[in-house]
């Protein structure tokens, strides 16, 4: 039994800085490997919608005829299965988390193939 | 004769990281019964089971727990392998034990700290939660995740740790393990921390056996039943011996969750000796038929897993008995008689993980 049992520790803290970080000045350095944020290369996208049908919270929507691939990142929880299951490996896990929102709609993000877009442009333009 | 008061602890109290209630039916400052009522986070997961794939199931059942995480998708996973006769590979073994080891240290850490706050002792709380994110960095840096690790699979796992790194993850734990040593000396010798568990909540070999209790709560009463003496992934090929404290007090479990943490960072030692090398995983086709009761250590304590299938994708049924309800009987009577003071300690020791026991 012993009192002072913490005794090195007060004498190690006199002189060491403190074990957080100062955060907003000093941001945390995510590894490699870490799974965050999904992202996708749609120019390669085959719309198979094996990814949206993997989902384990149906985060993902694959509109064929549409060419588009939409998902809800408040939804999304990063467990990678899309990426693992994408027949293109058109699909990839940034390591950070997604951006911040202030309303749930702002979450839901919508990727286009181009030559969807560029056919509609000149009809959005008009509007 | 004293009058007799009814006091609520809970849902909602300083020492409970999750909702559970007691009423605590009270003589002065004695507690005379303990009345648990639990149902505050129940989610329907069981349910759930009707509704998915078998194989994405599998997060789902990483998720019915955000500490043992990782066992609770491993037990699953065994539990289908058995149903479909399926080979995992040796070295995916190897993976998923030392990932569930790296999970028991970072969960024992992280009761450790939380003992030490029901007990009030700040800064050996701050101490133990610093040391878990050493453990949590090596977990994100191998499966990119701190708690929900989403590295196992029905046939193996997804991830693979190459030598090198499994080299790194070893030395690190000889240093992290070295200032674990230290604060945990605190747990085992300080006088303050002896005076507040030793002779609380004691609870006899035979009762605990009777009452059901798991793991280390079982285990600190003198009964050496540790489920990964079943042999299952790894195990079979390394050597340890289950933790056993005689007394069966607060300061006995303390005592056998830290043996544990030294236990778990020598296991990882033999087991990135042993690391066969090979394939990862299996390719799973096809639907299970069958039933199978599985089987896992987990660091709260033997998880129990029923699965039925019925040929189709989806399963027929899944039943979890997790640790914490079969030791929530034993903490009901070792409340009986205790002091109020006492009451949080009592309620900690036996590490209460309420998610786990509402799924």
């Amino acid at each position: 039994m012993s009192f002072l049992s913490m005794t090195r520790n007060i004498a190690e803290n006199l002189f060491k800085g403190p074990s957080t970080r100062r955060y907003p000045k000093e941001k945390r350095e995510y590894g490699l490997k870490s799974r965050g944020m999904i992202g996708i290369d749609i120019e390669a996208c085959i719309f198979c919608g094996l990814c949206s049908r993997r989902c384990p919270t149906g985060a993902l929507t694959v509109r064929k005829d549409q060419k588009e691939w939409e998902i809800d990142r408040l939804r999304c929880v990063f467990c990678g299965y899309c990426v693992e299951v994408c027949p293109k490996k058109c699909l990839a896990m940034a390591n950070h988390y997604s951006p911040c929102v202030t309303e749930r709609a702002a979450a839901v993000h919508l990727e286009r193939q181009a030559l969807r877009d560029a056919a509609d442009a000149p009809a959005e333009g008009k509007e | 004769m004293s009058q007799r008061n009814v006091i609520p602890f809970g849902p909602q109290h300083p020492v409970l990281p999750e909702p559970i209630h007691l009423d605590l039916v009270t003589e002065d400052e004695t507690v005379i019964e303990a009345i648990p009522s639990i149902g505050f986070v129940h989610r329907g997961l069981e349910k759930l089971v009707e509704k998915k794939d078998y194989q994405d199931f599998v997060y789902v059942a990483e998720r019915i727990c955000g500490i043992c995480s990782f066992m609770h998708g491993m037990t699953y996973c065994q539990a289908v392998e058995e149903i479909m006769e399926i080979a995992v590979p040796e070295r995916a073994l190897y993976l998923r034990t030392v990932w569930a080891e790296l999970s028991r240290i970072h969960s024992h850490l992280m009761w450790l700290g939380l003992a030490a706050d029901a007990f009030g002792f700040e800064s050996l709380f701050m101490n133990c939660w610093r040391l878990r994110e050493g453990i949590l960095d090596i977990i994100e840096a191998t499966t990119g995740g701190r708690v929900i690790f989403g590295s196992c699979k029905i046939g193996g796992v997804r991830r693979d740790i190459d030598d090198e790194t499994m080299k790194g993850i070893v030395e690190k734990l000889g240093t992290i393990g070295a200032e674990i040593g230290r604060t945990t000396d605190v747990f085992l010798n300080d006088y303050s921390v002896q005076h507040r568990l030793k002779g609380i909540g004691v609870l006899s070999g035979e009762e605990a056996h009777a009452l059901g209790t798991v793991g280390p709560v079982l285990r600190a009463s003198g009964v050496a039943m540790d489920a990964r003496k079943i042999d299952y992934a790894a195990y079979r090929n390394l050597k340890f011996e289950p933790v056993v404290e005689k007394a069966g007090d607060c300061h006995a479990r303390c005592r056998v969750r830290v043996r544990e943490i030294f236990q778990s960072v020598d296991l990882i030692g033999q087991a990135a000796r042993k690391m066969p090398g090979g394939e990862i995983f299996v390719k799973v086709t096809g639907a299970p038929n069958g039933e199978f009761f599985s089987r896992v250590e987990q660091p709260r304590g033997e998880v129990i897993y029923y699965v039925k299938a019925n040929g189709t994708k989806n399963l027929q049924r899944f039943r979890v008995r997790t640790p914490t309800f079969a030791n929530l009987p034993a903490m009901v009577k070792m409340l009986e008689g205790a002091s109020i003071a006492d009451v949080p300690n009592i309620i900690l020791t036996i590490d209460p993980c309420i998610s786990c026991v509402e799924r």
